[in-house]
């Protein structure tokens, strides 16, 4: 039986994890080589870097990162932030992604999904979609770390994206980011229903059962979440263990 | 002792070859070789062929690489080289696939390749993520490998082998999907082995061993 994914976020920037990761193991808390293979060791099922600058000057450093980790670690990598061309998904790719994540590029011009799915394959592109709720069951997609409203609806956006060749949707609430007050259900569920591929739900986990809940009743694929891990708060373990126990199939190994 | 990674431009070798490199180096199997050419398939004394994407695409590539399809097959069947085929790499083993349009395979394990329906409706398409592995066959390849071990899928299609012994392995996804096949001298895996962490390692390093 195919098991829901627990993917831990990380952000970076200029080639170190912003606020770092607090493991008690860890010589140091911001290197994202050494959180990478930490997580590899928790059992974490995929990993996700987040490059939180992405400016042209940094893009060597996020190779030269990805290269390190992808021979650190024998997990599916995802890279995200600052991806606009064919061309930024090529050298990701070479650098040792598995996937690479389009996000506000992707809303200016959903064709960029399908030239590169027809160059890559669905499997490794993924849209990343923030969204904010805007009226009861009504949400619009924002862009450019969520400053810029666009007036797109997320649903909408979600199944173009997938029509046009994203192999996954990277789902965020803007409203719930931050917050600790759990996945936007409505949000993750309207969407995961109405796509034929698979939705990673993001954005509010402050507890396990946040997780449990976005899968139960949120219908996604996989959860990903940053601070509850970072922190310390929980384990990747303890996450299983506990959505394990809420019936959820998990990869326990 | 070389083993040469194929790459004919069909996604991304780079954790294929950094898993065979450090599995490499733990079992004393030599050099890993990432190449297209022809002349160093020739030379192997191992292959492994990877594949991302459609099967359509994936045998276009191959054949815009002179030669490198004869030198293949010429490892898979004369010179009966051990000889792993990854994800597409392995559908490409098949009589004929039907991604889009229906193209011929290498043949080498009787059997076509086709869009995955789960009987259940809710389920997605790619089967996406760890599933555990039903060993059916035992094989070389796959010692310290059983029943409930999980492995990494990304995949829309998959192989149904005219010959149930061919198939070693399967995952449950809303009905069987095909997860290794083997014939002699040839193995298959339908998820990645360089993702799959521990599971995929300890393929791997078998693989590297095998002396069929």
């Amino acid at each position: 039986m195919l098991k829901t994914r627990i993917i831990p976020c990380l952000d970076v920037a200029d080639g170190r994890v912003v606020k770092g990761v607090n493991f008690v193991d860890l010589r140091d808390a911001g290197d994202p080589v050494e959180s990478a293979r930490a997580y590899d060791a928790a059992g974490a099922d995929e990993l996700c870097f987040l490059d939180i600058h992405a400016t042209h000057e940094n893009r060597g450093t996020m190779y030269d990162l990805v290269t390190r980790t992808a021979e650190a670690c024998f997990m599916p990598l995802t890279i995200g932030g600052g991806v606009r061309t064919v061309e930024n998904v090529r050298d990701l790719l070479l650098a040792g992604a598995d996937k690479v994540s389009f996000n506000s590029a992707a809303v200016a011009d959903p064709d960029v999904l399908a030239r590169a799915a027809d160059k890559f394959g669905s499997q490794c592109i993924v849209c990343a979609i923030d969204a904010r709720t805007v009226a009861p069951d009504k949400w619009e997609i924002f862009t450019h770390g969520g400053r810029r409203k666009t007036g797109i609806d997320a649903v909408a956006f979600a199944r173009l994206a997938a029509e046009r060749g994203a192999g996954e949707i990277l789902l965020t609430s803007m409203d719930r980011d931050g917050t600790k007050a759990g996945f936007n259900l409505p949000l993750t569920r309207a969407v995961a229903d109405a796509l034929p591929i698979p939705v990673i739900a993001s954005g509010g986990v402050g507890t396990l059962d946040h997780l449990v809940a976005g899968v139960t009743e949120g219908r996604a694929s996989a959860v990903l979440a940053a601070s509850i891990f970072h922190f310390g708060t929980h384990t990747i373990a303890e996450a299983k263990a506990h959505m394990a126990a809420a019936g959820i199939p998990m990869r326990m190994e | 002792m070389r083993t040469v990674l194929v790459d004919y431009d069909s996604g991304n070798l780079h954790s294929a070859r950094k898993a065979f490199e450090r599995m490499a180096r733990e079992t004393d199997a030599g050099e890993i070789l990432v190449s297209s050419r022809p002349e160093d398939v020739v030379r192997a004394d191992r292959v492994v062929l990877p594949g991302d994407g459609a099967f359509p695409a994936c045998r276009r590539g191959l054949k815009g690489f002179d030669g490198l399809e004869g030198a293949l097959l010429e490892a898979i069947g004369p010179r009966a080289l051990p000889f792993l085929g990854i994800c597409v790499g392995m559908q490409m083993l098949a009589s004929k696939g039907r991604e889009y349009e229906e193209v011929a395979g290498f043949d080498v394990i009787p059997g076509t390749v086709k869009r995955i329906v789960p009987s259940d409706p809710a389920l997605k398409v790619p089967h996406m993520g760890w599933n555990d592995l039903v060993v059916t066959e035992a094989h070389p390849v796959l010692d310290g490998v059983a029943t409930g071990d999980h492995a990494y899928f990304v995949h829309s299609y998959q192989m149904s082998v005219d010959t149930p012994s061919d198939r070693l392995a399967h995952v449950e996804y809303g009905g069987d999907v095909t997860a290794i096949v083997a014939r002699g001298n040839v193995v298959g895996t339908q998820f990645h082995p360089e993702k799959s962490q521990r599971t995929g390692l300890r393929l791997i390093a078998n693989f590297l061993r095998w002396a069929p």
